[in-house]
This record gives structure tokens, C-alpha cells and sequence, in this order.
């Protein structure tokens, strides 16, 4: 139905704020019903993630995944696509980076170049088939994108083992070396030792170039009239076909260089048999930041920061380290269901209005 | 009182605008009820209040003198008001018992009994003079048929207060009087109905009472019977309004747009127009009437490119454009006023601003280096809002979607004129305006003429293609019937031909 808009702050920004503090009283709850301290589980949680700077860093690297993910199903969901596959294109993209890393041996400027370009083409292609697929068959992206997810799973199962297979283990790939890696001494020192890397830095100027791209430019505007109205778009002379395709492979090179963020950045080698968890976290990380870039920021920092304390919080208290993902489904919950809390703003306006 | 429903000074505010500014609303049992405004003055808020859709922000309403709080459209259910909106809320691939039933399923143990429920709908169909079969699928009826399953759904829960938003927007001539005579019948078994239209003709034929607002505010309620129909038109739109339009003789120039043989296959994979030839020049309107459904939409669609042809050719000017592209074709100089404003003629979701410039955003002064120039845009559209007079409460920032529906076409109308094109096609350009935008409407495309430019009208409404065309073309069954002056021709002889008759093949 139609929204009016709540002055000085966004309508949607108050629901995802809402969704987070139902969330975390959710949470407390779940403390207080396996006979913990909620306030003191609380204060651990997130000492565990900010008490250091070192800390701080880690959050940020975690964080970094979430944000590069959210965003390509952000962006995905602002121009029509629901891109399920963010988790199949950021192994890939992944896989590409380190594939990259562990064959050329270059200087380090030159080669992290060359593996990013890996990362965001390897993405960009695995996002790219079900584009083609959507624009050309009309097969739906759902399905595509998770056909998709399962492929580069066992791509990177088999190529692996065969070509980069680890010193010790069969189901890792060899280290990258310092000069493959996004981490950089100047940034590990800043943050007094934390792996957190240049990876963070990427994100961010992906989310300035993501919102300027949507509201600024000219394929931005291209892009989210075919993601409202498909058939205006169409009848205005837009070349739908062509914004399906684009738009998905801009997609999966957002969620390929996550890849690298988390393959050649917060770790420095590839396993086999497990699809990234962040490809899915990224659409709670969408949702909750109501697909704009800045609020996937936001919430992709706020989701980091729930993983990356929930270590110490169990290692303070006997609370268990579910509670923080139940406080993310919680959380996940109350975004999807935002409808609902929207009613619940609307009656408060009108309360306030004295009605 | 004998009222049903009393909508007492009912005020409501949207940022930058007041849609209801204390108005008053009396519906009396068994009566049909019309009301009368400008595009955006404010109707379809006033019986979203009163349907639940929307919360006042003062007045109160009662019903057979108590108050109600109608929270939200149930309520509205529970207490008897129904509502057809101008949009149908239909789902395409269920049967028309399962559409009616949808949320309040009769159940025979844990099944649903379709049986019981179609028998019933069957009953009422009958007493109402719906004439509905209630096992057809809703993608198989025509639009007439669906408003009547919207109908329906009311009589289905039991509804004594019926509205209808704009119901006869949609209907050709001949289901507008089905429909009317439908009405006339629910009010004699008691039923109370408010109904919205433009048109006065309407109102004169079935309405009792009529209440006029204007920019919100409450004008006045009359008995129709004793008020004529240009006294309506004044009231609403607070100035005369002429219903003929002006227009001087003149010789149209060289051919503009030419379609030649064409045959274009409709949505069911069978030919919707067949081996089709048509001749627009400069400098003239050609009118293309039919009944809705017999190739108009392919005709159209292929010449603008949406569709593509099984054979034949389309020139413009001298160039063939068959197989371009749309935004080609945009560029060449054809202009669409499409038919369905919704579905293909905004985006919802975007501002108006970015709507006015949907064909033209990627030209210089919109973008440049494929940036997008804010203010020229905005400067743009605050032009075209200014010369068609579209009215939004946030000015070219309002969302298209908050904009009333004739505002919503105004602004359409006014993009595609201002687009400046060789070829104006314009589908239903004055479907759900006022009479004052249908004066104007009309008269901007008279100017498009005069000023040497080719227009093609499509519209079901027989009046509009009298008045506006130079010639008029008749389409039947996707083959063309014939082509006739409009100066020598009168609503006989089209509408004969509309039937299918050739000319001079009758007595
Ligand atoms: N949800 C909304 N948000 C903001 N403005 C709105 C909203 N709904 C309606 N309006 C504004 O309120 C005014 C009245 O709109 P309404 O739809 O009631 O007009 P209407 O009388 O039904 O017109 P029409 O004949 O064109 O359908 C318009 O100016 C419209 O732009
Ligand atoms: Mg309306």
C-alpha cells in the first residue's frame, strides 16, 4: 500500500531499526530463558567486538563479505533480479583470485590487480548465465542462480585437489603468498595485528560506486526502470534483455570480489566442500538495509559485529553461541515481516497526531 | 434519517496537499449516488476512507446513525461496504467461484465445497441479471465479465453499500449500459451505491443525488434529475466547459506513417490483425474506431515496436521501420500514448520527474557522459506539469504512483506531446479525465494537427473519434471495414461498420 514518508527520518530506516531492537530483546529473552544475565551477555558481545582496536579490525574483516554480498543482492533486487546465487559466484570469484595468486609470480601492486580483476570477472561470469538464461528463455533466476551455486561447488571441488592442492591437506588449497594477499602490513598495524585488509577499503568504494551508479547515472536509471516496470521500460525503448544481463553480472562482481575479500583477504586459502555462508547472509544484510547501498553498509557492519563478539560472549558466560544467530534470525525475521511494522509506525504517527 | 452511510466533514491530508477538506457525504438507502470531481480532487480518497484504505484525519462516519471506526477493509467487509476498485484484484488462472470465494471459503470438513459456493453465485448471478458462469477462468472474460465478477465478490459477503471507482473507464459503449442497467437493479432489491465517473451522461442515466467537490473542498450535492449536465460540468470544474471542439478545415499534406499488408499475431498466437493498410498524412487526425479487442492493440503495438509483425511493412516517412527497435523508432519520431497507464505508461515507483524523461533521459540536456542532469530534468518536467496542468502534491518529486489517476494521465499526455513527434498514436487519451482535461486533451491534439503533424487516435469512444478525426478508419475483427470522412459520416454508419458491415454491403 502506499507509504507516506515520516518526517526527518525514512519510513524504512525506522523499520529496520525496529527489526533490530525486537531482535535483540528476542535475544535477551533467549538469555534469560537458559538462565543468563542478558545485560551481561550483552556487554560481552559487544566488548567482543569492539573492546581493542584489534577487535574493532576483525569486525571490519568480517564485515568486509557481508558488505560486497549485500550489496550485489542489493543491487540485484533494486533492478528486478533476486540473485540466490551471491554465495556461487563469490566461491567462484574466490576460486578465480586464488587461482591467480598461487600461478603468477609478480610484484605485489601487479598482481593483486590482476587477482581482483580475476575475482570480479569470474563473478561477473558466473552471474552472467543466468542473466543470458532469464533474458533468452525466461528462466527464472531463483533457480538458475542456484543451479549456478552448486556448480562452482563442485568446480572448486575437483580443480582444487588437482591443480592447487594444499601442503598437508587434500581439502584446501596451498597458502597464497604475502604478495597474494590483500593484507598489508600498514593496515594490520594500524589495527594493532588484526587480519582485517584491504579488502574493507574495496567495499567501501563499492558502495560509493554503487550509489552513485543507481542514482546518479544514466545505466542506473536504466537498470531500476526495468527492475519497477518492465514493461514501461520496454515501451519507453529500454533494452530489457540487455539490463537483465547487465544487471546480474554487476551482481556477481560485486559478489566475486566478496570472494576475494574472504579467500585472499580475511583467509588465505580456498576449501573445498563448503559454499560461502555470506552469500546467503547477504540477503538478510539487503533486507535489513532496505537494498540501499548505505544501509547494507550499515547492516552488513552490524551482522559482523554479532559474529565476531559471539566468540568471547560464549567464552565469558555459558550462554551459547547460537543465541547471536538466533538474534540474526530474529532479526532477519522481523525485516522480512517489515510489513507488519510498518502498521505498527503508522498507528504510532497517528497516536502522536491525536486521533 | 433514512441515510446508510453519513461521511461527515471528513478531512484528509497528503504532504503538500489536502485531499479532503471537510467534506460531507449523505448516502440514502436505495439510492445510486454519484460523485463528481476534477482529476485529483479528491474522490477516490474520500471512499478509500470510507472502505478502510486510508484513516482520516477528522470527521467521522456513521452507518444507520451509529459511529463506525473503519480500521481497515475488513471492517468495511463486516459492515457491509463493498468496493470495485478501478484496477480489478483478480487472480488470472483461478475459476471466477474460486476468485469470488478467495478469504472466505466455504468448507465441507477439511475440503473447500466449490460446489455449494458456485451454486450460490450462480443464484445471485441470476437475480442480479449478472449472467456469469462461474466455473470460467478469469483470463478467458472480457473486462465487462470481470467487473461483474468484482460485483460479485461484494454481493458474495453480503455487501448493502456498493462503490464503484470509475467502473465504466474500462467497458465499451454497449457494456456501460449492462452495467448500468446491473446498478439500477441492486438499488431496486435495496442495495446503496456510490459510483464515481466522469462522464455526466452516466450520472444523468443513473444516478439520483450527485455531490460535486472541487480541489478537496465540498461543492454541493444536487438532484440530477433537475440539473442539466453543463451545470455539473461548472460546478466541478468552476468554469464553462465546452463539449464540442474547435476545429478548422485543412488540407492534410504528404503521408507520414504507412502500414502496408501488415499481420501481427495477438497475445493467443493467432492473427489479431490481418493484412492491415493505413495511410496517416501531415496534418491530419485518422481515428481508429472499433469495438475493443478487434486488432486495436496489435496495430499499435507493431507500429511502435512492442510487437513484432508476421508480415507486412510500416514506413515512416520514406523509411522503412519494421523491424526497428523501439527507442529507434522514438528517435524517428513517433510518440505513444499508451493505452494501459499503469502497465506500460509510468513507472510507479519512480517520481514524475524521472517519468517525463523515460525516452529521452539518455539525450543531452538530460545526461551527458552518461551522467544524469538533475536539474535540467527537473526543469523539464516542472514545464510539462505547468502546460497540462498535472497536479501532485510534491510537485515533479511526488511519486508517480501517488498521483491521482487522471493526473497520471494528464502527465502521460503531456510527455508524449511534448516529445514533439512526427506521429502522435493515442490510445485512449482521455480514458478516466475530467471534462475540463478531455477540453484540453482535445484541443492539444488538435494543435498537433494544425501544426502539420499526423495523429493517430485509437479510442472505443464513439464521440471522441466524430469529434477529433479528419478520417476515420473502422477496424473489425483485425481486418479494416472501410475508411470514412468524418464530415460525411455519422454515428450510424460507424457503428454499423463496427458490426462488421462493409460499406454499401447493406439495404
Ligand atoms: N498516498 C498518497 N500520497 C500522496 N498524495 C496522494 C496520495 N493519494 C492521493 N494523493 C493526492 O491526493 C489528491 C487526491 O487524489 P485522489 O486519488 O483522491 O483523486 P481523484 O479525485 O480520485 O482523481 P481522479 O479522477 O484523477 O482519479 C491528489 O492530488 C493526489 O496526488
Ligand atoms: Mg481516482
Amino acid at each position: 500500500m502506499k507509504l507516506p514518508i515520516i518526517k526527518g527520518i525514512k519510513k524504512e530506516t525506522a523499520v529496520s531499526l525496529l527489526a533490530v531492537v525486537f531482535g535483540l530483546v528476542a535475544g535477551a529473552l533467549f538469555m534469560l530463558m537458559t538462565g543468563n544475565n542478558p545485560f551481561a551477555g550483552y556487554a560481552f558481545l559487544f566488548q567482543g567486538g569492539l573492546m581493542s582496536i584489534e577487535r574493532i579490525g576483525n569486525t571490519l574483516a568480517t564485515s568486509t563479505p557481508l558488505i560486497l554480498t549485500g550489496l550485489s543482492i542489493a543491487f540485484a533486487f533494486k533492478t528486478g533480479m533476486f540473485n540466490v546465487g551471491a554465495a556461487g559466484q563469490m566461491l567462484f570469484g574466490g576460486f578465480c583470485a586464488t587461482a591467480v595468486g598461487l600461478t603468477l609470480n609478480l610484484p605485489k601492486p601487479l598482481l593483486l590487480t590482476l587477482m581482483l580483476i580475476a575475482a570480479i570477472l569470474g563473478g561477473a561470469l558466473w552471474a552472467w548465465v543466468p542473466g543470458f538464461l532469464k533474458a533468452r528463455f525466461n528462466v527464472h533466476e531463483v533457480v538458475s542462480t542456484i543451479m549456478m551455486n552448486w556448480i562452482s561447488y563442485w568446480v572448486v571441488y575437483y580443480t582444487v585437489p588437482a591443480y592447487f592442492k594444499g601442503e598437508f591437506l587434500e581439502t584446501e588449497s596451498r597458502k597464497i603468498s604475502d604478495h597474494a594477499s590483500l593484507k598489508v602490513a600498514w593496515l594490520s598495524d594500524l589495527f594493532g595485528g588484526s587480519y582485517i585488509n584491504l579488502g574493507i577499503l574495496l567495499a567501501v568504494i563499492a558502495v560509493i560506486v554503487i550509489s552513485f551508479i543507481l542514482d546518479k547515472t544514466v545505466m542506473g536509471y536504466e537498470l531500476k526502470s526495468v527492475g519497477f516496470n518492465r514493461f514501461a521500460a520496454e515501451y519507453a525503448g529500454v533494452s530489457v534483455n540487455r539490463s537483465i544481463i547487465l544487471s546480474m553480472m554487476i551482481s556477481g562482481a560485486l559478489a566475486g570480489l566478496g570472494g576475494a575479500a574472504l579467500y585472499v583477504g580475511n583467509a588465505s586459502n580456498i576449501q573445498i566442500g563448503i559454499l560461502p555462508s555470506q552469500g546467503m547472509d547477504g540477503i538478510a544484510v539487503s533486507l535489513l538495509g532496505a537494498n540501499s547501498p548505505l544501509g547494507v553498509l550499515g547492516a552488513a557492519i552490524f551482522f559482523g559485529l554479532l559474529y565476531s563478539g559471539k566468540g568471547f560472549m560464549n567464552a565469558m558466560t555459558n550462554i551459547p553461541p547460537e543465541i547471536a544467530d538466533t538474534i540474526i534470525a530474529t532479526i532477519i525475521y522481523f525485516a522480512a515481516t517489515s510489513v507488519m511494522i510498518e502498521k505498527f509506525i503508522d498507528r504510532i504517527i497517528r497516536r502522536k497526531r491525536g486521533e | 434519517m433514512e441515510y446508510v452511510v453519513e461521511m461527515l466533514n471528513i478531512r484528509k491530508e497528503f504532504p503538500g496537499i489536502v485531499a479532503n477538506d471537510n467534506i460531507t457525504l449523505n448516502l440514502k438507502k436505495g439510492e445510486i449516488h454519484a460523485l463528481l470531481g476534477e482529476n485529483g480532487a479528491g474522490k477516490s480518497t474520500l471512499m478509500g476512507i470510507l472502505f478502510g484504505m486510508n484513516q482520516p484525519d477528522s470527521g467521522t462516519i456513521r452507518m444507520y446513525g451509529k459511529d463506525v471506526r473503519i480500521s481497515n477493509p475488513n471492517v468495511a467487509n463486516e459492515l457491509g461496504i463493498g468496493m470495485v476498485h478501478q484496477h480489478f484484484k483478480l487472480v488470472h488462472n483461478f475459476t471466477i467461484t474460486e476468485n469470488i470465494i478467495l478469504g472466505v471459503e466455504p468448507k465441507s470438513g477439511l475440503a473447500v465445497d466449490i460446489k455449494s459456493a458456485a451454486n450460490r453465485i450462480a443464484k445471485l448471478s441470476e437475480k442480479y441479471g449478472l449472467n456469469v458462469d462461474p466455473y470460467a477462468k478469469i483470463e478467458d472474460v472480457s473486462v465487462g465479465m470481470q467487473q461483474r465478477v468484482e460485483i460479485l465478490k461484494m454481493l458474495y459477503r453480503n455487501a448493502e453499500v456498493l462503490i464503484f471507482d470509475e467502473p465504466t473507464a474500462v467497458l465499451t459503449p454497449q457494456e456501460i449500459q449492462d452495467l448500468i442497467k446491473i446498478m439500477k437493479n441492486l438499488v431496486s432489491e435495496g442495495k446503496s451505491i456510490i459510483l464515481i465517473t466522469h462522464k455526466l451522461k452516466e450520472i444523468k442515466a443513473a444516478a439520483s443525488r450527485c455531490t460535486v467537490i472541487r480541489r478537496g473542498k465540498l461543492i454541493g450535492t444536487v438532484d440530477v434529475a433537475a440539473t442539466t449536465e453543463a451545470k455539473m460540468a461548472e460546478m466541478m470544474v468552476g468554469r464553462e466547459v465546452s463539449f464540442k471542439v474547435d476545429k478548422k478545415e485543412k488540407e492534410p499534406g504528404e503521408v507520414i506513417l504507412k502500414v502496408e499488408n501488415l499481420s501481427v499475431q495477438n497475445s493467443r498466437k493467432v492473427l489479431g490483425l490481418k493484412n492491415f493498410s493505413l495511410e496517416v498524412r501531415a496534418g491530419e487526425i485518422l481515428g481508429v474506431a472499433g469495438v475493443e479487442g478487434n486488432g486495436q492493440s496489435e496495430l499499435v503495438e507493431a507500429i511502435t515496436g512492442l510487437r513484432h509483425a508476421e508480415s507486412g511493412k510500416i514506413f515512416l516517412r520514406d523509411e522503412e521501420i519494421t523491424t526497428k527497435p523501439v527507442r529507434a523508432r522514438i528517435n524517428a519520431g513517433i510518440a505513444h500514448i499508451p493505452e494501459d497507464r499503469q502497465k506500460r505508461g509510468l513507472v510507479l515507483d519512480y517520481t514524475v520527474e524521472d517519468n517525463m524523461v523515460i525516452e529521452i533521459y539518455d539525450r543531452p540536456p538530460f545526461s551527458k557522459n552518461g551522467l544524469l542532469n538533475r536539474e535540467a530534468i527537473r526543469k523539464y518536467s516542472e514545464e510539462i506539469m505547468k502546460n497540462f496542468d498535472v497536479r501532485a502534491g510534491k510537485g515533479a518529486e511526488s511519486m508517480a504512483r501517488s498521483l491521482s489517476g487522471g493526473n497520471q494521465q494528464k502527465a502521460i499526455v503531456g510527455r508524449e506531446v511534448e516529445l514533439n513527434p512526427e506521429v502522435l498514436i493515442a490510445v485512449q487519451p482521455t480514458r478516466g479525465l475530467d471534462v475540463g482535461s478531455i477540453e484540453y486533451i482535445h484541443k492539444r491534439l488538435v494543435e498537433q494537427r494544425d501544426s502539420g503533424k499526423a495523429v493517430l487516435l485509437v479510442s472505443l469512444e464513439l464521440d471522441e473519434i466524430l469529434n477529433l478525426s479528419d478520417r476515420i478508419a473502422i477496424i473489425n475483427n483485425g481486418e479494416l471495414i472501410g475508411i470514412v470522412n468524418a464530415a460525411d459520416t455519422d454515428e450510424n454508419e460507424v457503428g454499423l461498420m463496427m458490426a462488421g458491415v462493409r460499406k454499401g454491403e447493406s439495404a
